[in-house]
């Protein structure tokens, strides 16, 4: 008895290639959409993501820009004012510190100087993180600098189908919306679904369902948490990993729903500990769900440091499968 | 001896009248939110630009209905001359939610989107990438406009204003840059922020059509605005006008004027352009007293509008603070 083949239902991708197939995509579904930012044209993009789009959009569409960062994204602040949907790349976070002033003080804040008149209907891309060994101005973690922001909605892919499914729906977003690709994650390959499209950009999501302990992350931590949750499991602790995908609105309901299954919390963030997404998250649970805890929210953050260049300093500075398994252990008195 | 207008300019009696009661709705409305600034109606930082409304005038005479404009923190008179509504503008002063901005934006953030304008920008330079964005979307839209895009001599000195003039020619943007020129950076001058002080030179060097006019005389600004402006839908190109003017009272409010001497101001105010245009048109036998009266009345009972429409005007409900900061679903 055999049955018609099927149709591969997934295809084997790269997070590099996920979000350039959403470029592709979003740039066929929408005219308007278009693509800005460093060697994003010829040189095929600083990570190679917008590889072929040049060639397939034109240059009005794909548009290399000089090194002109507060320029451009205020350009792109300007052509979102003027109802095109663009997409401005910004190589690394680091040097979207060159753009802040258009981030903060024009496309967040517009819609409210203006009454609700004007919004700023813009998507900015950049790229975060550690693991490189790029040294201390390519290789921070700014992504709760720009939760922070009330105006502007934070996304931190770090799934294969984020990759591919967030930036459709941050297109369709009438307000500026942020995605921070984590640089280490480029290369990471898998199994896509063959029909993934746009996924919710609200919540947050549990990876890993668990009892004993919930480890609540994002972006670059991710992949580590769900590593060090499989030895874990090996020695009979059962950990909850919760992707929080979203960090602006943060998705407070799924947060403390997670508190509630199991009632000890770690927190792994790769931003510096003080004034960080894990601050954030460690007070709302303390403010929602206080009295669900069994123990103190435990967090595991990057060593306060600007990044150092040598691997095992840098491999030091951020949390690793290990420190994170070592953490849960702590937090669960093994 | 006032005038600073070429003795060989000449103006017709109709065109004559409109541009002088131009200048003196922007010279009396300024006066009047001084005065209410000193009455506690006005607070936060107020920027008067009296002084310089041959600028504002003279530019917005080459501009389109369906043209975009952006302005910095000193654009009253920018708002009220692109037909913003008097008291929609004072309205936002007093920070009343009929205010053209519903009160969030105040006296300098001014935004209108029926008349197209982005703002009232209070980052010096932070208009200049916008207006470019503004302009290229236009045109990426098939739209035939252009963007007027208004800042000071204080913005010459900011990155924004290099990297977006390098880029505004790079990718030929159809904006007509408006330097108004007031000889100082909030109370420093030019002198002391530049070495290079002939801003004209700066867009120039870019590969930017630029030029400097004299921005007390607004026929020559007016001239020299259409010029531009026909240019720039010509050619699509940028056009940078660098308009030397002056303002004739403090940077803002809280603004002692140390930095400059009286004998100074008293200097330019030798080149008012208001009085220049009715000496212009007097020696032409254009213009009558009356006529000067009865701008004057008409100002005067267009202020007095807008100032009754802001004192009538209501407090946006405090649980409405947080609305405006994502768009609402429509409906």
């Amino acid at each position: 008895m055999t049955a018609t083949m099927a149709a591969p239902a997934t295809v084997h991708t790269t997070y590099r290639e996920a979000i350039r197939a959403a470029l592709r995509d979003a740039m066929q579904r929408d005219e308007r959409v278009l693509l800005m930012g460093e060697d994003v044209g010829r040189y095929g993009g600083c990570y190679a993501v917008s590889l072929g789009l040049l060639k397939e959009f034109g240059e009005e569409r794909v548009r290399d820009t000089p090194l002109s960062e507060l320029a451009f994204t205020g350009i792109g602040v300007g052509m979102a004012l003027g109802g095109m949907r663009p997409i401005v790349e910004v190589m690394t976070v680091n040097f979207s510190l060159l753009a802040l002033d258009q981030i903060l003080n024009n496309a967040a804040t517009i819609l409210h100087m203006s009454g609700g008149q004007f919004n700023v209907p813009l998507v900015i891309r950049m790229t975060t993180g550690s693991g490189r060994q790029l040294a201390a101005q390519h290789s921070h973690s700014f992504d709760g600098w720009y939760a922070h922001i009330p105006g502007l909605k934070v996304l931190t892919p770090a799934t294969l189908e984020d990759a591919r499914g967030m930036l459709w729906p941050a297109l369709q977003d009438p307000d500026p919306v942020l995605i921070f690709e984590h640089g280490a994650l480029y290369n990471m390959e898998g199994e896509l679904a063959a029909d993934a499209g746009p996924v919710d950009i609200a919540r947050a999501k549990v990876m890993r369902p668990g009892t004993a302990l919930s480890i609540l992350t994002y972006g670059g931590t991710l992949f580590k948490s769900l590593q060090a949750a499989e030895q874990l499991a090996g020695e009979g602790i059962d950990a909850e990993v919760v992707d929080l995908r979203v960090l602006r609105p943060l998705d407070t309901d799924s947060i403390l729903d997670s508190v509630r299954r199991t009632h000890r919390v770690l927190v792994v963030d790769e931003g510096w500990r003080s004034g960080s997404v894990s601050a954030e998250v460690s007070a709302r649970i303390t403010e929602g769900a206080f009295y669900e805890l069994d123990a103190p929210v435990a967090r595991l953050c990057s060593a306060e440091v600007p990044l150092p260049y040598a691997k095992h300093l840098e491999d030091a500075a951020v949390p690793q499968p290990a420190t994170i398994a070592a953490a849960a252990r702590q937090l669960v008195g093994r | 001896m006032t005038a600073t207008i070429s003795p060989s300019a000449t103006v017709s009696r109709d065109h004559g009248l409109h541009l002088l009661q131009q200048m003196l709705r922007v010279r009396r409305f300024e006066e009047k939110c001084a005065e209410l600034y000193g009455a506690s109606k006005i607070r936060g930082f107020l920027h008067l630009y009296v002084g310089e409304e041959a600028v504002v005038t003279g530019v917005m005479e080459a501009l389109r209905p369906e043209d975009a404009i952006v302005a910095t923190y000193r654009e009253h008179g920018h708002a009220l001359l692109r037909g913003v509504p008097g008291e929609s503008i004072m309205a936002e002063m007093y920070g009343k939610v009929e205010g053209c901005s519903r009160g969030r934006g105040g006296s300098m953030h001014l935004f209108d989107a029926k008349t197209r304008l982005y703002g009232g920008n209070a980052i010096v330079a932070g208009g200049l990438p916008l207006a470019v964005g503004v302009a290229l979307a236009d045109r990426m839209l098939g739209k035939d406009t252009i963007t007027a895009c208004f800042f000071g001599d204080g913005a010459a000195a900011e990155g924004a204003f290099h990297e977006t003039l390098n880029l505004a020619a790079l990718w030929s943007a159809p904006v007509l840059f408006c330097c108004e020129n007031n000889r100082y950076a909030m109370g420093t001058a030019l002198e002391r922020s530049h070495f290079e002080t002939d801003l004209s030179k700066k867009a120039a060097v870019y590969g930017i059509a630029s030029r400097a006019v004299d921005g007390m005389d607004v026929l020559a600004v007016e001239a020299a605005a259409r010029e531009a402006a026909d240019a720039v839908r010509a050619t699509g190109r940028p056009h940078f006008l660098e308009l030397r003017t002056y303002r004739f009272r403090a940077h803002s409010m809280f603004d002692a004027e140390l930095y400059r001497e009286k004998a100074e101001v008293e200097e330019w105010k030798q080149q008012d352009p208001v009085p220049a245009l009715i000496e212009l048109m007097r020696g032409e036998g254009t213009l009558q007293d009356a006529d000067v009266e009865r701008i004057e009345t008409d100002v005067a009972a267009e202020i007095e509008r807008a100032v009754a429409f802001a004192e009538a005007g209501t407090w946006e409900p405090v649980e409405d603070l947080t609305r405006f900061v994502y768009s609402e679903a429509p409906g």
